[in-house]
């Protein structure tokens, strides 16, 4: 780990003890976050993006078991760290902002309370300063008569303005690290593209990493610098958001690509937006490459073994028993930046 | 939240004065108050002369009409029994059941929250499992029995506490404790349920994801949540609560009302009766609107609600 990076993760699997077997949500994940880097994770549905957040806000269910060789944060070992040292770091030096908008926040609550709660939890400072900062961050994250939204129920505000308020609450005590677990997919479409607007600008002006979940490649090419592509449970491709784009090696991402559309190039009407066959179980023994049912590439090899990870330079890296010789260029619709 | 709370007051009052009309009609249907009045060795002509004295002849709206205005002036008239005005009868006797009931109250839900909260914090572990088995227990245990296995066990085998009276508070001990067991059971398995609930609740996570600490979180985010419908089931259990007083105070000869109605109800004493049949009922309406203007207060879109109403 590099005096500059924020945070570090190496081998971590969480698991679910399940009665008809161990059920891999997070399979020997590894990723580094330099200072002030946004790295975008994207994979579909239940491919261990939120289980991948929650353990390293150790937010993971009663259920859940965690395995790592190292979860370092500010050079710090959580790991190590017991619940009351975690919760001194949870909501200080990195907050979350999640899915869910509508049920995220606690109904009985003010909104004014809730915001103000981080930071007198965490600083000292009294409460006419932590109002003071909760204004400030509600007209920050572009909501008009703060002061009266304060004073309001969670109820009586839109889920685009609830999500608002969630990301006003993660910045209350400028985290260093924001994880932002698809914070627009609950929303409408003009809503999504006006919080993600939001949180650019917002990762610029306070300089904060950032770890963007999604699972529309769309976004990241707008807000990321870096892509870690998720597939049952393990990262199979990363890469800047330029070199993913252009050249895709696995070919998961690239069929992921083949599903975003063009204009002038996708014809009106085609069938789009999904690769066929479908995500295997992940319960139990998974040995081989969990894509082969899906991957027109998929050899014996593929089935029997678990394919290797090859790394090109200090960036880029996929999972697959394909070497980058045998890889043709990506002449996919060919997705302009 | 000021108007919702006149709104339930209003509703409230409408509800005691059914209750009221109710009472009223169905005892005065189901005996003959002046037959009741004169005893068993009135002749037919004293019977005669007392139902044209008190107007029991008249017809039933103007009857109930009457009594009404003598209830809001604070007279509901005289115990055919003890001959005493109604009024003085219960107001002697009433506090002895209003406190047995809240102290039963207070004990059954202090208890059987933290019990319920200590359940739901680690669900099938042993402690959930003995926290269910007292509940399921004391269901199942009619509170007559309970009351008498008690009497014979801690006022005769081991005589360490008085088994009838109101002498000290420790002729108490046991009639509270028989009907806060009456309580308990549902206040912890919805305690147990409302706290499950809430604490698998994605703002619950929020709450975490602040760094609050666990007890912050446990009881300020989460209990609050849970104990809605705690609070609700409460006033219904106050009303068993109330029934359960009529057998506890008659078994343990505690002088309050619930041995009143029992006594009552024994001799046919219509105006005692009726009196006492619209006391619980108006304790028990009590109940129900302190329960929901506190529920108003602990979740804010009940108010909402109530208005759009
Ligand atoms: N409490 C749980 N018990 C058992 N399995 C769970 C539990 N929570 C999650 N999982 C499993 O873990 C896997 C990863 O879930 P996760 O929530 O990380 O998916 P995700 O990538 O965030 O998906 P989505 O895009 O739908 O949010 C899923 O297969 C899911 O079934
Ligand atoms: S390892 Fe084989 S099956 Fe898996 S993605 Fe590569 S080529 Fe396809
Ligand atoms: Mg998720």
């Amino acid at each position: 780990m590099k005096p500059l990076d924020c945070l570090e993760i190496k081998n971590l699997t969480v698991t679910f003890p399940l009665s008809a077997g161990t059920l891999w949500a997070v399979n020997d994940v590894s990723f580094t976050l330099a200072r002030g880097e946004t790295l975008g994770i994207v994979g579909e549905s239940g491919c261990g993006k939120s289980m991948t957040a929650m353990a390293i806000m150790n937010l993971l269910p009663q259920a859940a078991q965690l395995q790592a060789t190292g979860l370092t944060f500010n050079g710090q070992e959580l790991t190590a760290l017991n619940e009351s040292e975690m919760s001194d770091i949870r909501g200080n030096r990195m907050a979350m902002i999640f899915q869910e908008p509508m049920t995220s926040l606690n109904p009985a609550f003010t909104v004014g309370a809730q915001l103000m709660e981080a930071i007198l939890r965490h600083r000292k400072v009294k409460k006419s300063e932590a109002r003071e900062r909760a204004l400030y961050l509600l007209e920050k994250v572009g909501i008009t008569a703060a002061a009266s939204r304060l004073r309001q129920y969670p109820h009586e505000l839109s889920g685009g303005l609830r999500q608002r308020v969630m990301i006003a609450m993660a910045l209350m005590c400028s985290p260093d690290l924001i994880i932002a677990d698809e914070p627009t997919t609950a929303l409408d479409v003009t809503i999504q593209a006006q919080i993600l607007h939001l949180l650019t600008e917002i990762q610029r002006e306070f300089e904060m990493t950032v770890i963007m979940i999604t699972h529309d490649l769309g976004v990241v090419a707008n807000v990321t610098d870096r892509v870690a592509v998720m597939y049952a449970g393990r990262i199979v491709e990363t890469g800047l958001v330029s070199q993913l784009f252009e050249s895709p090696q696995h070919p998961y991402t690239q069929k992921l690509l083949d599903c975003i559309p063009v204009p002038g190039k996708t014809k009106r009407g085609s069938y789009l937006g999904s690769i066929p066959g479908r995500v295997p179980s992940l319960i139990g023994d998974l040995s081989g490459c969990s894509f082969a049912n899906r991957c027109s590439f998929c050899t014996d090899e593929c089935l029997n073994n678990d394919p290797p990870w090859h790394q090109i330079g200090s960036q880029r890296g996929y999972l697959c028993w394909r070497n980058p010789e045998q890889i043709s260029p990506y002449k996919g619709q060919g997705v302009s930046l | 939240m000021v108007m919702y709370a006149l709104k339930r007051i209003f509703l409230a009052l409408l509800v005691a004065l059914t209750v009221s009309i109710l009472t009223f009609t169905i005892l005065n249907m189901t005996t003959d108050p002046a037959v009741a009045m004169a005893g068993d060795t009135a002749t037919d002509f004293e019977i005669e002369s007392i139902t044209i004295a008190y107007g029991f002849d008249q017809p039933m709206p103007y009857q109930y009409v009457q009594w009404l205005g003598n209830a809001l002036q604070g007279d509901l008239g005289t115990s055919y029994y003890f001959r005493t005005p109604v009024t003085a009868l219960i107001s002697g006797r009433i506090s002895i059941t209003l406190w047995l009931g809240l102290v039963s109250m207070a004990v059954g839900i202090l208890i059987a929250v933290p019990l319920g909260v200590i359940a739901a914090i680690r669900p099938n572990s042993i402690w959930d499992r003995i926290c269910l088995t007292l509940a399921v227990s004391a269901q199942a245990l009619p509170s007559f029995w309970f009351a008498l296995m008690l009497i014979v066990l801690l006022s005769v085998t081991f005589p360490i506490l008085p088994s009838s009276g109101t002498d000290t508070w420790v002729h108490f001990i046991m009639p509270v404790f028989v009907l806060a067991t009456r309580v308990m059971p549902a206040i912890m398995r919805l305690t147990r349920t409302g706290m499950l609930d809430v604490l698998a609740s994605d703002y619950i996570r929020t709450a975490r994801a602040k760094g609050l600490k666990p007890q912050n979180v446990l009881f300020k985010h989460a209990l609050r949540n849970a104990v809605v419908p705690v609070v609700s089931v409460s006033s219904v259990q106050l009303g068993h609560l109330l029934t359960g007083s009529i057998v506890i105070e008659t078994i343990f000869a505690l002088h309050g009302v619930g041995f009143l109605a029992y006594e009552s109800t024994v001799r046919n004493d219509l105006p005692t009766m009726q009196a006492l049949v619209l006391l619980f009922s108006c304790i028990f309406i009590i109940a129900t609107l302190v329960a929901d203007l506190a529920n108003a207060w602990l979740d804010p879109r009940i108010r909402v609600v109530g208005i759009d109403n």
